[in-house]
């Protein structure tokens, strides 16, 4: 891309093609403007998607065989550890780093802080596409994934937590799916659709609000269900839900730092000027967030120590962790947000950014596979797990990449439509 | 006749009223602790008296024919299998194809191994009915909690959320995976009033079949009955809201497998604390987070009115 820039390639911002009365084709919009011999040759001048061939000769087979073979073939799923990786990452630690959606949505649309709004977009999309993906880690890991409808219209278990999670996930996504309507009415040249989202953003941003609220604490509530099972520090039936609800926030925040800050490295081509001069305030501003949220987060997880009385486990080797994980995965983040908002460091920011990230896949890890049946034995994934793991996030990053290459997410779209 | 005078007809519907209002009031308050179940009067049970079992492993191949279950690795009247372990050095549990086990334990003081049989213990509220998202089981009025194949998604929530360990799953099937435990004979024998086939086979009487409430009784009439013989305990009759199957020992439980932290509530109350949030959310919410915006547009909203004012 940076080779077909310096010969003075412009990606697509308008319904005309520059300097004609033609609109741009849907083909053209497919090949970003470009002929298909020439998208071809940027396709194969990109190294990372020669790592991406390599990861899908690898795994595409391995994910194959899984349907073939069953889960027994591709995982160590066993009686005593029926979850693995493919829920432990693909559902516990993606949807709180997905959380941005609904953040975004809540700043921009419903406290009407319109000078988040170059990154709003972006934060939307983070969301459906980590939830969307979180889906496609749970049909490979559903023993039956051809009934994935059966809570929503064949035998329904309302009382059941992950009925609500179930639920709330399938009514998050079209109210995702919805919120990003106005970003296709764009490159498509819809008019309606686009008029039509505008005039519910508020009620689709409060249902998000809702959904996310009891979604996100409902996968924490799911561990409340093994009360003996998880260990007692990553345990608490009263706060369980909001330990996953309030680090879902700095965790979704934290992602979108870190995908705007992939974006800035890496589609620099694709980033507009209002995006990327307002990029580094935007950070900030999100920091603070983060840092607000990861304080209260501290706060709670000493609170529920307390409440049931836990201050001896932090004696014991899983007690080195929990602390390991408090310091690494949440007071380091808060110290360096703290620091970067202080003296106005972006670049600080997003380094804790990813710290943060990396501290929230940890706490989900410890809790759904590490922690969990503590006083029984410890369960290594099968390589063939991580293998299928790699490969289903390796598609998360092709579509999210694909789709910022075209949809107006961080660019401003310079057509007619209203 | 002791006359009914005023003092006394005072004194007597006063205690009267206050027996009603107690009552009533403990009445309001179970109902108000969402109507704790504690299971079916009529459930049947099976007591386990431990302490009779030689480890023939009779009932775990009358499990095997009445169930229909795939012919074992080793056969029944191998005993070296007590000596097998699985990952973890833990001893061997129920699989697909084995819904009972008996493991022996080698408890120090103890002349002569203690053996344990290990099956579903069919819950009076069980973990596995309260977070299934597909109501795929069911705790039958005769005691039996039964699993609906036919619409199991395969989330595999059960079985994190059994305190026994008790549910496998068919990991090795690609079309068909389903959960396999043990159902009490639910659909061959106990809707018809007897019991399941392990109990009958026994040789040595280990287990007793009967009404549940009845079971309880039993159990502490042999207790108190043989002092110093049994563990003063009766695993089952509280653990987890208590369970249909229910176990004597004279060695302490700990010893011989058993958890001994599961508490006496049932796992459905811990996670009430959440599902008591979920509806004040939804109905909260809406309201607040419109007011938030309204709050935060007032500056706009005013600019645009003060022109006509």
């Amino acid at each position: 891309m940076k080779k077909l820039i310096a010969e003075g390639y412009q990606p697509i911002d308008t319904l005309i093609k520059p300097n004609t009365n033609n609109p741009w084709s849907w083909k053209d919009k497919l090949f970003l403007g470009l002929t298909p011999k020439d998208y071809m040759k940027q396709l194969f001048r990109n190294p990372f998607n020669w790592i991406l061939a390599i990861i899908y000769a690898v795994g595409i087979p391995i994910l194959v065989g899984r349907f073939i073979f069953g889960l027994g073939w591709a995982t160590h799923g066993s009686y005593d550890y029926p979850w693995g990786l493919f829920l432990g990452w693909g559902l516990f630690v993606m949807v709180p780093l997905s959380a941005s959606g609904f953040m975004m949505g809540t700043t921009v649309e419903l406290f009407g802080r319109k000078d988040f709004k170059p990154i709003e977009r972006l934060g939307l999309l983070n969301g459906l596409l980590g939830y969307f993906f979180a889906v496609v880690f749970l049909q490979v890991d559903l023993g039956q994934p051809w009934r994935l409808v059966y809570p929503m219209f064949v035998s329904l278990g309302p009382a059941a937590v992950l009925f609500l999670v179930a639920w709330h996930v399938a009514t998050y996504l079209s109210v995702q799916i919805a919120e990003l309507v106005p970003a296709t009415s764009e490159l498509m040249g819809w008019v309606k659709p686009k008029k039509f989202i505008k005039s519910i953003v508020l009620g689709l941003t409060i249902a998000g609000i809702i959904l996310s609220t009891l979604h996100q604490g409902a996968l924490g509530a799911l561990f409340t269900y093994a009360p003996g099972k998880v260990h007692p520090l990553w345990y608490s039936a009263a706060f369980q839900w909001f330990h996953f609800f309030c680090s879902s926030i700095f965790g979704g925040l934290s992602m979108l730092i870190v995908v705007s800050t992939l974006s800035k490295w890496f589609l620099q081509w694709r980033c507009d000027a209002n995006f990327s001069k307002n990029l580094d305030k935007i950070t900030l501003g999100i920091a603070k967030g983060c840092s607000m949220a990861l304080i209260t987060y501290l706060v709670i997880k000493l609170v529920a120590l307390a409440h049931d009385n836990e201050w001896g486990y932090l004696l014991t080797s899983w007690g080195q962790l929990y602390i390991f994980e408090i310091i690494a995965g949440s007071i380091v983040p808060l110290v360096l947000f703290t620091m970067a908002i202080r003296t106005g460091r972006a670049g600080l920011a997003r380094f804790a950014a990813f710290i943060a990230v990396f501290g929230i896949a940890l706490n989900r890890l410890n809790t759904a596979l590490i922690a969990f049946n503590w006083h029984l034995y410890q369960e290594i994934p099968h390589w063939r797990e991580f293998v299928i793991a790699i490969t289903v996030y390796a598609t998360y990053i092709v579509v999210y990449r694909a789709v910022l290459y075209r949809l107006p997410i961080l660019y401003t779209w310079q057509g007619d439509s209203k | 006749m002791k006359k009914l005078n005023r003092r006394n007809f005072i004194k007597g519907s006063l205690a009267g009223g206050i027996a009603t209002v107690a009552a009533s009031g403990k009445a309001k308050k179970a109902s108000a602790a969402g109507g704790d179940f504690g299971g079916y009067p009529e459930s049947m049970g099976v007591l386990v008296d431990m302490t009779k079992c030689i480890g023939c492993r009779t009932c775990e191949a009358a499990c095997n024919k009445e169930q229909g279950l795939p012919e074992p690795d080793k056969p029944f009247d191998d005993y070296s299998v007590f000596d097998e372990h699985r990952h973890g050095g833990l001893p061997r549990r129920t699989t697909e194809k084995a819904y009972t086990v008996v493991n022996r334990y080698n408890v120090e003081g103890r002349d002569h191994p203690l053996f344990r049989k290990f099956q579903c213990n069919h819950c009076n509220e069980p973990a596995c009915l309260t977070s299934c998202f597909v109501n795929a089981y069911t705790k039958t009025p005769e005691g039996a909690v039964i699993y609906n194949p036919k619409v199991c998604v395969g989330c595999r929530t059960c079985m994190v959320a059994c305190p026994f360990y008790v549910p496998a799953y068919s990991f090795t099937s690609a079309i068909n995976p389903v959960v396999k435990k043990c159902i009490m004979c639910y659909d061959t024998r106990l809707k018809f009033g007897r019991p399941p086939a392990c109990v009958e086979s026994c040789p040595q009487g280990v287990m007793t079949f009967g009404k549940r409430k009845d079971l309880i009784a039993l159990a502490h009439q042999k207790i108190e009955g043989n002092p110093g013989k049994y563990v003063d305990h009766l695993y089952g009759e509280h653990e987890v809201g208590g369970t249909s199957w229910m176990y004597l020992s004279d060695v302490p439980f700990d010893k011989i497998g058993f958890d001994m932290h599961l508490g006496k509530e049932p796992i459905i109350s811990y996670v009430k604390d959440f599902l008591a949030m979920v509806p004040m959310v939804l109905c909260i919410w809406p309201a607040l987070f419109t007011g938030f915006h309204l709050l935060s547009t007032r500056k706009q909203a005013n600019k645009e009115e003060s022109p006509k004012a």
